[in-house]
């Protein structure tokens, strides 16, 4: 069976559970904390089942609009809908789920006057099970027969995910078969045209090359079941008795694995591994054994464990996951490792915010979050210390704290499992963000060398380099409008056919922003989308920045940018509109502070409005540059 | 395991699934005595059954089950 193992297991998760109505305002902070337990399948469409008694609708002020999940397949889903929905009440998130009638994918698809057009998802999982898939194969068949099935069912799938997106702008996720079919040669099984388990495997790999071109994400039930073993996620019995293809055992973490990638696509994941140190990435107690008594690298099982992990950490940070360090200790113990032992994979620079001291952890990750310019809600915990991680999830609910053995060997695979850090794509900034940490640091030693902010400043010779959107930076421009929470006036999310959109609107523009400065390319920190209203007005319709280069003078320079581009759209005036969510009260004066009136508003939002035709750019240490295309 | 411990492991189960703390098991109870024991819940009962007590049911003795009784007879035959 698969658990969810790295989540702790309730003490007295019954009686929360039975109680949970009676705790009124509180009811769903209980609720998402009785999510975060190692729950198998009768107690998550318990807590379903009671949560959807508790609350009529969604509650107010979640850091995400409800999501409108459907899942559309050819055999039963039904009893993974519980599960799905409570992967996503662990997130915070309110997940309404679908199901077409049996086997009627492709109508409801096609179909505007179906449910599913009624239901309006905002993201589909589009689940075609390996019998309905094989169902035109056999032995018997040709080679030749057996490429026009697979070129036929690869083209329906393919308008499947275009109907899909065309009819809802949509995420789109395609679950890949489960290899459920018994080999008829055995090993070889792939010399055998007509095989059925060949097929499938075939098909599999064909859907993910597909699936990249279409912008579409898999579930990758098939690498699951590899790793878990087929018969953890299909059960034959139950396929012959009730068409579930996804076994209701499995239904937990199948839940999971939905809702990590929708969450993905949402910027949910989490975006750094903070460490404890001894006996978490070596072995010993560092300040008591000193450097040469730890146990880490050759020679010793225990020591392979966690050179073998601290790989695996480093392999997480050079696609993007920060790592952090918080360790109680002495700063100067606990460094000396990391600077002289020769077994240590990870080095000093590798660690983007390293805080060693005697303070509670608690207080020390909120550091970790404030020092790394990102959420505490961003931040999973690594200590192999029962006492700390418990105080943690007491203390701070909102970050991740998995349960790892006394074994280092397991703990890679333990983070795997957990999928925290979930991605659906990587770009070129993800691989760069570790270094782009390491000039921050560059950048603060200067900052405390400077007198003055103004010599500082200077003394950073910055360059914004912007770029009208294009389909080379597609995927970081959606990828950024999609996560970023917290620098963000108006957090409206878009496809990458949205940007698209932004692009052939003559009416429109939108533009990417990159710093760099002499201690590096900070990559794209900013992405404004201007819309004219009217002849005269320009709506700013999204400015967002990244804030790790906050209190650079980015803001003015990019204001002088989105003048200058409205002027060109024949603007007279600029709207900016703040739109109140839950995390980004840091930009609440942002039009404020850069001289706009405000102007009242629509619900929610507050408008507020800048005359161009007095417009002064506003003098910053920061020269603006365009990059062509071409370039 | 004796079938006193197997009621005892089952009424958890039974409560847990349908939500119901009032739920008592006697060897005649079926699904038609309880609302909501439908076949889903039935299936929900089953892989519980499974992983609890670490066992697994063919398709024959799934259909051969027709009250508790049946299921504790069932399980002690394979505890």
């Amino acid at each position: 069976m698969i658990e969810l193992y790295w989540l702790p297991r309730i003490e007295d998760w019954r009686e929360r559970l039975r109680h949970l109505g009676e705790t009124g305002e509180a009811a769903w902070d209980e609720a998402v904390a009785l999510a975060a337990a190692r729950l198998d399948t009768v107690q998550t469409n318990a807590l379903d089942t009671i949560v959807r008694r508790t609350f009529a609708e969604p509650p107010k002020s979640l850091p995400d609009k409800p999501i409108r999940l459907a899942l559309l397949g050819s055999s039963t889903m039904a009893h993974l809908h519980p599960a799905v929905r409570v992967a996503g009440l662990r997130r915070r998130m309110w997940v309404e789920t679908y199901e077409n009638d049996y086997g009627q994918y492709w109508q409801e698809l096609a179909d505007p006057e179906s449910n599913l057009h009624r239901f309006k998802p905002t993201a589909i999982v589009l689940a075609l099970d390996a019998h309905h898939l094989a169902g035109g194969i056999g032995a018997a068949a040709s080679a030749a027969d057996v490429d026009a099935a697979l070129g036929e069912i690869c083209e329906r799938i393919r308008t499947c995910w275009r109907l899909a997106r065309e009819n809802f702008r949509c995420a789109v996720i395609h679950q890949l078969a489960l290899p459920v079919h018994p080999p008829l040669l055995g090993s070889n099984e792939h010399r055998l045209a007509g095989s059925r388990a060949a097929f499938i495997a075939k098909l599999n790999a064909e859907l993910r090359r597909m699936a990249d071109t279409e912008g579409v994400d898999v579930l990758a039930l098939d690498d699951r079941a590899a790793r878990d073993g087929l018969f953890a996620w299909h059960n034959p019995e139950l396929w012959h008795r009730a068409k579930q293809e996804v076994s209701p055992a499995a239904a937990p973490m199948y839940g999971e694995l939905v809702m990590r990638l929708v969450a993905a696509r949402r910027g949910r994941s989490y975006k750094a591994l903070v460490l404890d140190l001894d006996n978490t990435i070596w072995g010993g107690v560092v300040g008591d054994d000193g450097v040469e008594g730890l146990v880490l690298g050759q020679g010793s099982p225990l020591g392979e464990g966690f050179v073998h992990f601290q790989d695996y950490a480093r392999e997480l940070s050079r696609r993007g996951v920060i790592l952090a360090v918080v360790s109680k200790n002495d700063e100067k113990n606990a460094l000396e490792p990391f600077d002289r032992h020769p077994e240590m994979v990870l080095k000093r620079g590798d660690i983007a915010s390293f805080v060693a001291n005697w303070s509670d952890k608690p207080s020390n990750l909120r550091m970790v979050a404030e020092e790394l310019n990102i959420g505490i809600d961003a931040l999973v915990f690594v200590d192999d210390n029962p006492f700390e991680r418990d105080l943690v999830r007491r203390e701070l609910p909102m970050v991740a704290v998995p349960e790892i053995s006394d074994d280092p060997a397991s703990y890679a695979q333990t983070l795997a499992d957990a999928g925290y850090f979930e991605a659906a794509t990587v770009t070129a900034e993800d691989r760069a963000r570790s270094g782009q940490y390491q000039s921050n640091r560059q950048r603060d030693q200067l900052k405390a060398s400077a007198t003055d902010l103004e010599s500082y400043l200077r003394g950073l010779e910055m360059r914004l380099m912007w770029r009208r959107f294009d389909r080379v930076g597609l995927n970081r421009t959606v990828q950024l409008i999609n996560k970023t929470n917290q620098f963000n006036l108006t957090t409206r999310r878009y496809s990458e056919a949205d940007i698209v959109g932004v692009m052939r609107d003559e009416r429109a523009f939108g533009a990417t922003l990159r710093l760099i400065d002499r201690f590096g390319d900070n990559g794209i920190i900013a992405i404004v989308i201007g819309r004219l209203q009217s002849d005269s007005d320009l709506l700013i319709d999204t400015w967002l920045m990244s804030c790790r280069v906050l209190g650079r003078q980015v803001e003015p320079t990019t204001l002088n940018l989105i003048a200058a581009l409205a002027k060109q759209l024949g603007a007279r005036q600029l709207i900016g509109e703040y739109v109140p969510t839950a995390k980004n009260g840091m930009v609440k004066d942002h039009y404020a502070k850069l001289g706009f009136s405000a102007i009242g508003g629509s619900g929610e939002a507050a408008r507020h409005a800048l005359d161009l035709t007095g417009f002064v750019p506003r003098e910053t240490f920061i020269e603006l540059i365009e990059e062509r295309a071409d370039d | 395991m004796t079938e006193p411990e197997i009621y005892e492991t089952l009424t958890t189960i039974f409560r847990d699934v349908f939500l119901r703390d009032d739920l008592d098991l006697t060897p005649t109870l079926s699904a038609k005595d309880v609302p909501d024991w439908d076949s889903f819940k039935q299936i929900e009962i089953i892989i519980a059954v499974e992983g609890h007590f670490g066992i697994k049911f063919r398709t024959r003795e799934m259909d051969s089950l027709n009250n508790v009784g049946d299921l504790v007879h069932l399980i002690a035959s394979k505890t």
